[in-house]
């Protein structure tokens, strides 16, 4: 098994923890991980995006120019991406603010309404979480037991009180995710 | 008493102390380093801190202080003896750990170097030779030296729309927080010399009562880079050097 | 078990310091390496093994607070980025000429002059062939992976202890700002201030009486004296071409082409040779894993078998000439760089090779 992630946004979103709480959750089951960010003036506000990398086998190149999985969060990131899927991957995305839907006919291609999810659930922090849950319905690769592993190790202890509320956004991403182009 | 008697040593009236090595000094007769020197190995003896001493020497004519006083050295980098000096105090918190500098090597290319480690307060003494020239590299201008004061860089005399005026570092570093006891002494005479002594013995206690920085300032004669005879040198640094540079504790808690 | 942890490069950096019995740490803020620093901060090491963290005033005076540290046989370390490392030259030429051990790590990024805080490999020449004055050289390290950043600060302490030289671990920001699976080994404790004393005779411990004085300096005046120091030096830097050489070759056996690439560079070449091979074209990698000594014995094994020779830099071609050196002109030596912080894909990296064996 290998899975070539993108996940991209902006700066705030809660990007970078979602790919580490991935790439921790790999660990968890004893799998070979990287987590490549974009860094430096970026993270200031503008877009951000990381490049996870589960698999089996030791992994070469953490730099990568297709992905198995593009998790899109803004307009700029699915301009960015959306070429950049392998054809036969997945695109995720949160059509909050979405003007330019993405066209491709030979990916799969979901939408979660992350924005509008987390705050029904009265926890606009626990976005990154309900996308993460979208991503996991589609691409069962970490098992939710893994995850919460993870995220136990990616949250400091001080924080682990929030962990119910993760697990719950995870779930409900899961259930909410919808189908918008299959092949 | 004849000349048997008078050499017997419980008839001495003085003795080198064995701190200092029986190296013939490099220096040119009549400067201060050779006294300073002297001086710090006294008080090494008199402590009975040989075993714990470490010197930093700088670049300058003391780059060779370790060939005349007998305890462990490190030569560092032009300027850099504070920061040295820092480290080697941090990771053997129980040793006395002093810097030996000259006027270009701390008030010019390593003030910044001085300024940090004085404003840590990192417990080391810091013994500063201002002599208001560069004397190893044959006297050219340093940050202390005189308005109109000729040096090989200012041959006309130190001009103050050019250079602008001499630095009077040690009341800068008294200044700050970390020092907490900063002095101007000199050696030009016995009297002078024993004051300057009991001023770096002072600086040491303070360094094993963990009290912050020493800082002790000697204002001192080149009379090669002054081009005057030693007794003309010093007395020409009373008139002129002291007004500029008083002597006495500037600073002392 | 042992235990696994997510960390970036820089982090890995941090944890094994403390882990593998570093006594002082000193070092100044600059991307993309200030996370060393602060997760030293965060760990707080002097509660526990009593290592000493200081920020300094400047990267001049961390590399001689080196100095004074080294000095007394204990293990210090600084990281910094290239422009720190240029401040840095003059204490590592002093390091060098004192000889004294310690481990300096350079997150590479693009330069010249402020540049650009994306990866870099353009410092290559200063770590390998010189930067600072005089003839001095260091090992230099090149981790591709968060667990070599981790490895490699032990190894690198055991090496600078072994040459009584500075050793360099020459990253990069791709590898810095990087997570990964790295694998903690066991703790080594801080060397005793006795076993210091009894262990390193040279070291400024405090003059006893039944030694003479220790005086670290790299000065020398006579200049018959100054050369016999100076080949004593050079001895040393052979030694370390004879022993301490390390690389990692991929798909080598049968290869046709290698690719010679360091860093992150070689892991995104390892990605390239895996699409080569699909191609069918016997493509292989040499991976230098120390830049200075380096694996000039190695390349000339393979050359017999080669038709070229590719190095893949984030340069405008700095290693090539020291494969070119080791070809000496047997086999064409190709070269493909990025610049300014562009870290390029496999597949553009594999484009290039194809369009020069063409």
């Amino acid at each position: 098994m290998k899975e070539e992630i993108i996940i991209a946004g902006f700066g705030g979103q809660g990007v970078l923890s979602m790919g580490k709480i991935l790439a921790y959750s790999g660990i968890m089951q004893n799998q070979e991980v990287t987590w490549m960010p974009s860094y430096g003036p970026e993270m200031r506000g503008g877009t951000a995006n990381v490049t996870v990398i589960l698999s089996d086998k030791k992994i070469s190149s953490p730099i990568l120019s297709n992905f198995d999985t593009a998790i899109i969060l803004n307009q700029q990131s699915l301009d960015k991406f959306e070429n950049q899927v392998k054809p036969g991957g997945l695109l995720i995305y949160d059509p909050n603010g979405i003007t330019r839907h993405p066209v491709r006919k030979d990916i799969r291609i979901c939408t979660i309404e992350a924005v509008d999810i987390s705050a029904e659930l009265g926890n606009s922090k626990a976005y990154n979480m309900v996308v993460l849950g979208a991503f996991l319905k589609k691409k069962p690769i970490v098992s939710l037991e893994n995850v919460i592993k993870g995220l136990k190790k990616s949250i400091p202890e001080r924080h682990h009180s929030l962990i119910p509320m993760n697990e719950k956004a995870i779930s409900v991403g899961m259930e909410k995710v919808k189908d918008i182009n299959t092949i | 008493m004849d000349l048997k008697d008078i050499i017997k040593p419980e008839n001495r009236v003085y003795a080198k102390t064995p701190v200092l090595t029986e190296n013939v000094m490099h220096y040119c007769p009549g400067c201060s380093h050779g006294t300073v020197h002297k001086i710090i190995a006294e008080v090494i003896e008199e402590m009975g801190i040989q075993e714990k001493t470490i010197g930093i020497s700088p670049v300058g004519c003391s780059v060779f202080a370790y060939n005349y006083v007998d305890i462990d050295w490190q030569q560092a980098a032009h300027g850099r003896a504070p920061a040295v000096a820092t480290a080697t105090k941090r990771l053997f918190p129980d040793k006395y750990v002093f810097t030996y500098q000259g006027d270009g090597d701390l008030a010019s290319i390593g003030t910044a170097e001085i300024m940090h480690a004085c404003n840590r307060g990192e417990n080391i003494v810091v013994i500063f030779i201002n002599n208001a020239i560069y004397g190893m590299t044959g006297g050219q201008m340093a940050p202390t030296t005189l308005i109109g004061m000729k040096t090989s860089t200012s041959p006309y005399g130190r001009s103050e729309e050019l250079h602008g005026k001499p630095l009077k570092i040690t009341e800068l570093i008294a200044q700050l927080e970390g020092t907490c006891y900063v002095t101007r002494q000199s050696v030009q005479s016995a009297a002078a010399a024993r004051k300057t002594k009991r001023a770096i013995r002072k600086a040491f206690e303070n360094s094993a009562l963990s009290k912050g920085t020493s800082f002790v300032e000697v204002v001192s004669a080149c009379n090669s880079g002054w081009k005057l005879s030693p007794v003309k040198a010093n007395e020409w640094m009373v008139e002129n050097m002291f007004p500029q540079y008083p002597l006495g504790d500037i600073k002392d808690r | 078990m042992a235990e696994h942890i997510l960390m970036k490069g820089n982090e890995a950096i941090a944890i094994s310091a403390i882990r593998n019995g570093c006594d002082g740490y000193f070092g100044y803020p600059i991307t993309p390496q200030s996370e060393v620093m602060e997760t030293l901060m965060e760990e707080k090491p002097w509660e526990t093994t009593g290592m000493v963290v200081l920020q300094a005033e400047s990267e001049t005076s961390s590399i001689n607070m080196l100095y004074g540290g080294a000095s007394c046989g204990k293990k210090v370390m600084t990281s910094s980025s290239s422009p720190g490392l240029s401040l840095m030259c003059e204490g590592l030429s002093y390091l060098a000429g004192a000889e004294l051990p310690c481990v300096v790590v350079n997150v590479v990024r693009g330069g010249p002059g402020l540049g650009t805080i994306q990866p870099g490999q353009g410092d290559y020449f200063q770590a390998c062939k010189g930067g600072g004055h005089g003839d001095y050289k260091m090992v230099v390290l090149a981790p591709s992976s968060a667990q070599e950043m981790y490895d490699f600060v032990d190894l690198g302490f055991d090496l600078s202890f072994k040459y009584l030289n500075p050793v360099m671990i020459l990253a990069d920001g791709v590898v810095g700002q990087m997570m990964e699976k790295v694998e903690l080994k066991p703790m080594k404790p801080r060397w005793s201030d006795d076993y210091i004393k009894s262990t390193f005779k040279w070291a400024t411990t405090g003059k006893t009486p039944d030694r003479k004085q220790n005086v670290i300096t790299s000065l020398a005046l006579d200049a018959a004296v100054h050369e016999r120091l100076n080949y004593k030096l050079q001895q040393k830097y052979k030694q370390m071409e004879q022993e301490d050489v390390r690389f990692e070759t991929f798909m080598c056996e049968d290869a046709e082409h290698v690719i010679v690439a360091y860093g992150c560079m070689a892991r995104i070449c390892e990605s390239t040779v895996e699409l080569a091979r699909k191609e069918g074209i016997k493509l292989g990698l040499l991976r230098p894993i120390t830049l200075y000594p380096f694996p000039t014995a190695e390349i000339n094994r393979l050359v017999p078998q080669l038709k070229t020779m590719m190095s893949v830099e984030l340069s405008a071609g700095q290693m090539v000439e020291d494969v070119r050196l080791a070809v000496n002109g047997r086999v064409p030596v190709n070269f493909f760089g990025r610049l300014g912080g562009i870290v390029p894909s496999p597949e553009e990296v594999f484009e290039a090779f194809k369009k020069e064996i063409k």
